[in-house]
């Protein structure tokens, strides 16, 4: 049987951080979790087809980061990517139309739930391959210091892919160029259904390697808004500021099981209960004790209900895809020809 | 007024004229900037463009060609170089299931013009893990344009054409070919992507060969026009996209088809072409479809094992033989 393994005790630190940015957390950490809870009821339904990964329990990160990012910097995400596409400002019908295989998804279904794409938001992808998308992220964070454009460059990533080659290729090439990347490790403990220290040679599988290959590296509470913010800040502007790459190893946990229906079960009961009690909503607790009027934690709240609702049947009224649409944009061309 | 330079010289032409054309044209790659290369091909472009645009990397394949991906998608135009074709096997995912579906997982919203070149094939006595000619293996995978060409002018050509085109290249140099020579001519050079050239006309059999193979099928040629055989040679130049018009047009005028291919029997690109002439020229043929192929084994090193295995001069002669009679 595994070891459960339970969350550091909450901080009793209070970061310096302004309202309105503690507001814009938890609209963020609310609007995730509506759309990942709404997720799993459509697939359950059989209107999301093939597979979902959701980042129930962990939505404090992708807020966190995506909040302290500037607009025209890049993320690159897994096929776990649902939270961090929605967190740069894709719209929810966009990406829930994806899911549904809809003309009206953000990669008009080409992609699907684990492909999310919105080059307009600076969202350069969501990788089902572990560890790839690392690798990637360099060429973009390589090509914004290249182009003197100060975007930096997040690429997020479970635990799981710091036991790959990519992984360790990606982090020894961002520290040679000193490029201006973040890499974000959501450390929910488990891979798909083995926990990772059974795998794993070192404590923190992300961050100790980080610190072999002379990356800045820093262990948080991923369920906690605020701090991921502000470490994710510094990161960021030190990034902006040519200060190289950073790695942010953040604890957290999912709720729910790894894809699809999943329930999880592999899982030792207490560690399940002892993570949800230490669930990122509880953001909302804070909030009040710091005199915030609930009347606005209540208005976001309402809101994002309303816009999930929204999404989801704008999805179900949305056409499918013209089938000529399997046949567009192999190439430059917006073609799939290979002869003449 | 031509010169004749040799194909690793049109190597280092080819960066320098794209280079010099478009600021957002790098080349990286390991050894590429002050060793010019294992293959002494990018020799003299670190001087010229200095080490933020010739830049080496660590042994990180994964990480030269994500690079190449990512750079590519935000605004550059990288020339990624492995320096061996065999080591692809080491990056595949970042070519076959990250490059090569991205464009389309997106629907079009991320463009990838990129060029990897790499050193391809055998000839050299490098043995199995040096020696693959693996560009059957990119032209397997929907999402890849795939470039060999056989001579330094064409090298120039379709380099030029690769590094402006939208998409990913595979640009397969041919190792065996980098000390052979040919005419080009001065100033710039570009060609188009899926033109195959007819290098000798003939009436009584078509020979498809690419990059290495071309001056074998020549030989060939030369050597059945004694025994009264008119061949017609064609050299591919890109097997994606693919110059299926000059080839149907061919075999419709010889009725004969052979293919000569480097690689390994099983699923070469000749397979390919001989069943499009199956299904597209069937009534005009006179003879059986034959592939002069490596036999389907890894390359040995030793020199005479390895000339006994790669398509030589007489077995394409024999080949043509085989479908004329
Ligand atoms: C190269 C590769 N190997 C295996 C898989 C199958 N796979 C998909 S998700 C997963 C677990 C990944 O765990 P982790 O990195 O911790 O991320 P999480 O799913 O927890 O977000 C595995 C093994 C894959 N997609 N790619």
């Amino acid at each position: 049987m595994v070891q459960a393994r339970f969350p550091e005790p909450v901080s009793d630190e209070l970061l310096d951080i302004e309202d309105k940015t503690r507001l814009e957390l938890y609209r963020q950490v609310v609007r995730l979790r509506r759309f990942e809870e709404r997720a799993y009821r459509l697939f359950m339904d059989g209107l999301v087809k093939g597979t979902s990964h959701l980042s129930l329990g962990m939505e404090a990160i992708a807020a966190g980061v995506a909040t302290a990012m500037r607009e025209d910097d890049y993320t690159f995400c897994t096929y776990r990517g649902h939270a961090h596409t929605l967190a740069r400002g894709v719209p929810m019908d966009a990406v829930m139309g994806e899911l549904l295989g809809r003309q009206s998804g953000v990669c008009g279904g080409k992609g699907g739930s684990m492909h999310l794409t919105s080059v307009e938001h600076g969202v350069m992808g969501s990788y089902a391959i572990i560890g790839a998308h690392l690798v990637i992220a360099n060429g973009a964070a390589w090509s914004a210091s290249e182009r003197g454009t100060g975007q930096v460059t997040v690429a997020f990533f479970g635990d799981g892919a710091t036991n790959i080659g990519a992984f360790h290729e990606a982090l020894n090439f961002a520290k040679v160029w000193e490029l201006p990347i973040v890499f974000v490790c959501e450390n929910n403990l488990w891979m798909e259904y083995t926990p990772i220290d059974s795998v794993t040679a070192v404590e923190h599988p992300a961050a100790d390697r980080a610190s072999a290959y002379g990356l800045e590296s820093i262990i948080v509470d991923g369920n906690d808004p605020d701090a991921v913010y502000d470490v994710a800040s510094r990161a960021i502007g030190r990034a902006r500021s040519g200060g190289g790459p950073s790695m942010i190893e953040a604890k957290t946990y999912r709720h729910g099981g790894h894809s699809r229906a999943d329930p999880g079960t592999y899982r030792p009961e207490e560690e399940v209960e002892a993570w949800k009690a230490r669930d990122p909503l509880g953001y909302r607790d804070r909030l009040l004790a710091l005199g915030m009027d609930e009347a606005e934690l209540v208005a976001i709240e309402d809101e994002a209900d309303a816009d999930i609702d929204a999404a989801s049947e704008a999805a179900k009224a949305a056409p499918l895809p013209d089938l000529e649409a399997a046949y567009t944009n192999v190439w430059a061309d917006g073609g799939w020809s290979w002869r003449n | 007024m031509a010169e004749l330079i040799t194909y690793r010289d049109a190597v280092k032409r080819a960066i320098a004229q794209e280079m010099r054309r478009d600021d957002s044209v790098y080349l990286i790659g390991e050894d590429v900037g002050d060793a010019g290369g294992v293959f002494k091909a990018t020799k003299g472009l670190l001087d010229e463009f200095g080490p933020v645009r010739v830049r080496d990397t660590p042994i990180s394949e994964e990480a030269i060609l994500g690079a190449a991906m990512g750079a590519a998608m935000t605004g550059l135009r990288p020339i990624a170089e492995i320096m061996f074709s065999d080591f692809l096997a080491t990056c595949w995912d970042l070519v076959a299931v990250e490059m090569a579906k991205t464009r389309y997982m997106t629907d079009g919203q991320v463009t990838l013009p990129l060029v990897i070149r790499t050193a391809n094939g055998g000839g050299l006595r490098f043995g199995a893990q040096h020696s693959q000619a693996v560009e059957n293996w990119a032209m397997a995978v929907p999402g890849l344009k795939v470039v060999a060409p056989s001579n330094p002018h064409d090298l120039i050509g379709l380099f030029a054409a690769a590094v402006r085109d939208d998409d990913p290249v595979l640009f397969f140099e041919q190792k065996s070919l980098y000390p052979t020579k040919g005419h080009v001519e001065e100033g710039e050079i570009v060609e188009e992507l899926g033109t195959a050239k007819i290098v000798r006309s003939g009436t009584d059999v078509t020979i498809v060969a690419l990059a290495s193979m071309v001056r074998r099928a020549e030989q060939a040629a030369d050597e059945l026009a004694e025994q009264g055989i008119s061949a017609e040679v064609i050299d591919l130049r890109s097997l994606v996209p693919l110059d299926a018009t000059t080839i149907i047009e061919s075999v419709v005028k010889t009725s004969r088809l052979v293919t000569v291919e480097e690689n390994p029997r099983l699923c070469g690109w000749g397979s390919e072409v001989v069943s499009l002439v199956a299904e597209e020229a069937f009534w005009h043929l006179d003879g059986p479809l034959t592939r002069v192929t490596t036999p389907h084994i890894p390359l040995p090193s030793a020199d005479a094992l390895e000339d006994e295995v790669l398509p030589s001069v007489q077995r394409i002669v024999d080949g043509c033989v085989k479908a004329v009679s």
